[in-house]
């Protein structure tokens, strides 16, 4: 292939442009930058409270459904309710059937499928992260971790998904086995309809 | 084992109590209010009802001041709808000098004359954007909907801080100050609840197009790449998912796939060219295109790497699609499919008789740009383009428009859109065959069938279900 004077021209133009760079061009950024600072271990600490499934960073503390029972009725039952079924009618909440917290085992085939902690949670460290970071709705985060296992404990034993007598801790809460652990499906969309 | 001391207990007992009458009282005024306000709702006159009288304007402001009535307009402005000022009008406004510049103290108002305001939902954990009376494709941001978890917290961006750990090189944390140093990207995107339109799956409910459809609006949206971030960060190997976390009474948690985050995900802090709205996760919050709303964590406090994703609450205990048909569930369903809807006319809007009309609504698809939007004018029987309004976005609402004119008789009006990836939106029953039939219990989220509206022949618009 023959190159021509001019072709050379262009090409050593355009390479000297792509060398200088444009207004914009990715080049004049930095690979980093020194924004920011480096978070200390005590920030991160303060903030570090998600529980994966495998009960990682759970935190020291135990509790069980008898202690927990007594937490409950002075942290949980005016949404809950006394029988955990949750209360309706409360203002700026969702309604009764949605704060349900045990039964509706077997009706998730169905039209009318009743969905709590007992029927369709798959992960009993959720239970706990989701009380310790968000409950009671009206003062998140004031439970010990103490009390959060308790009530962990007496929810799961009114679920009867564990027995009364069991005690919660950073060990026993990762081995409990939900009855809808086995529930979930890969999202398959985009659906193809017929 | 530390047990509660019974005086504790008591002591919490009492202040939840009380604190559960605090939200009552204001409240259940405040709704029997809106709900008077509502039964005279001047959107029953149809579009054409451009003069709103002094009650109308009265009622719609108390609408939204619902949850606050002890911090109603003082009495000189309490004829003023939210987001306005209430000025004197003049009988000539070519005889006498306006007002002058400044009085406002800087920051504008809109038009006293003009009413639409958001609806929040009865649980007061959502609020609908008023599509109906809505032009072009960008949302104002004091009429984006709204979805909370745990209230709208207050933050003062001066002692707020983003920090990113877990699996990372070096653990970093960043102000609001240190975020917008970076360099930045703007782009324009819908945002969309994933249970929109899902209380609509079984039959036709709710009367406007706000309360069907209102869970999506489109803003311009300014930030800095979460790549940008993660790449200071340093991933380490075996990095595969992002715990996102919020600072509000939620703490609202979502996983995020690593691959999202290193694509076109990005942490924000400005919506429609100024700071983005308290409501909208103010000083900053992810925002991820294309899936549902709440994953895009608002008020965004920290991110932590993770070889595998949480199982927070909100990714499985909602925003999970059962399939009724085999009680199985879907999870981790985040894009939001191609969806359509006829916001003129629409759901209670009457049109004054026979002849022209522009219909007019929006298009949207979190997989890429609209392709095309069909309009069917006899119930589905047969469909014809609608042109697109430019510019058409990826992951952005689209103006679509369709010129008609309707004989006066009955007819059922519907919009069909297809993005570039060659899905189309489908049917209320092809969703029902594909996921099963819900009568109650969750919502049905991803919930993007075509929407009808039937005219009467008297001109009055309602929503239904498809006919046949």
């Amino acid at each position: 292939m023959c190159i021509r004077p001019a072709d050379w021209l262009v090409l050593a133009v355009a390479v000297v442009t792509f060398a200088a760079g444009g207004p914009a061009s990715a080049q004049n950024y930095p690979a980093t930058y020194d924004f920011g600072a480096p978070a200390p271990a005590a920030d991160i600490a303060a903030v570090d409270i998600a529980i994966p499934s495998d009960g990682a960073g759970l935190p020291p503390g135990r509790g069980d459904a008898a202690a927990g029972a007594r937490v409950y009725a002075s942290a949980c039952a005016a949404c809950h309710g006394d029988k955990l079924q949750g209360v309706a009618g409360l203002p700026d909440m969702p309604s009764g059937p949605a704060l349900r917290l045990i039964g509706g085992r077997g009706t998730l085939a169905s039209p009318n499928p009743v969905l709590t902690v007992e029927s369709y949670w798959p992960y009993a460290t959720t239970l706990f992260d989701y009380v310790r970071r968000a409950m009671p709705f009206t003062a998140p985060g004031s439970l010990s971790n103490d009390e959060v296992y308790a009530v962990t404990a007496y929810i799961l034993a009114e679920a009867k998904i564990i027995t009364p007598a069991t005690v919660l801790d950073a060990q026993t809460l990762p081995k409990v086995q939900m009855p809808n652990r086995d529930g979930f499906i890969p999202d398959p969309r985009p659906e193809h309809f017929k | 084992m530390t047990e509660p001391s019974a005086d504790r207990t008591d002591a919490r007992a009492l202040a939840i109590e009380q604190a559960l009458a605090r939200l009552g009282e204001p409240v259940s005024e405040a709704q029997a209010r809106a709900l008077a306000a509502q039964e005279d709702c001047d959107c029953k006159e149809g579009m054409f009802a451009l003069a709103p009288s002094r009650r109308q304007l009265f009622g719609r402001g108390l609408v939204a001041a619902v949850g606050m009535t002890a911090l109603l307009p003082r009495s000189g402005e309490a004829k003023a709808p939210p987001g306005a000022v209430e000025y004197p009008v003049p009988a000539d406004p070519t005889k006498e000098p306006g007002r002058v510049m400044g009085i406002d103290g800087g920051y504008g108002t809109r038009s006293q004359f003009e009413t639409e305001v958001r609806w929040a939902s009865p649980t007061r954990t959502a609020s609908f954007t008023p599509m109906q009376e809505g032009y072009g494709i960008i949302t104002p941001s004091g009429l984006h909907y709204e979805r909370h978890h745990g209230g709208i917290p207050t933050i003062d961006p001066s002692h707020h801080r983003l920090i990113i750990h877990g699996m990372v090189e070096r653990p970093m944390k960043y102000s609001l100050a240190d975020l917008k140093r970076f360099p930045t990207v703007s782009r324009t995107y819908f945002l969309e609840c994933s249970g929109t339109t899902g209380s609509e799956i079984m039959k036709a409910r709710e009367p406007t197009v706000q309360r069907t459809h209102g869970l999506v609006s489109t803003s311009e949206w300014t930030g800095v790449p979460l790549s940008t971030l993660l790449k200071q960060a340093g991933l380490k190997p075996g990095a595969a998912w992002v715990l996102a976390e919020g600072a509000d009474a939620a703490v609202m948690t979502r996983s995020v796939p690593i691959d999202k985050c290193l694509s076109d995900a990005l942490i924000v802090f400005a919506q429609n060219g100024e700071a983005i709205r308290p409501e909208q996760g103010y000083p900053m919050r992810l925002f991820l295109p294309g899936w549902e709303g709440n994953i895009s964590i608002k008020w965004l406090r920290r991110l932590e790497v993770s070889d595998q994703p949480f199982y927070t609450r909100e990714e499985t205990s909602k925003y999970t699609d059962l399939i009724t048909t085999t009680g199985k569930a879907r999870i981790f369903t985040f894009s939001m499919e191609a969806k359509s809807v006829i916001t003129f006319p629409s759901g209670e809007m009457k049109l004054p008789g026979a002849g022209f009309y522009e219909i007019t609504g929006l298009a949207w698809s979190g997989r890429g740009k609209i392709a095309r939007v069909e309009i069917s004018t006899d119930g589905g029987k047969t469909f014809n383009l609608a042109s697109l309004q430019d510019p058409v976005l990826p992951i952005c609402q689209t103006r679509f428009r369709f010129p008609w004119v309707w004989n006066g008789a009955p007819a059922v009006i519907q919009s069909r859109a297809t993005d570039e990836t060659g899905y189309a939106q489908p049917t209320h029953a092809q969703l029902i065959a594909e996921r099963g039939p819900l009568e109650s219990g969750p919502l049905f989220y991803h919930m993007n069938a075509i929407q009808s509206w039937a005219i009467a022949a008297d001109g009055s618009v309602k929503n239904v279900h498809p006919p046949g």
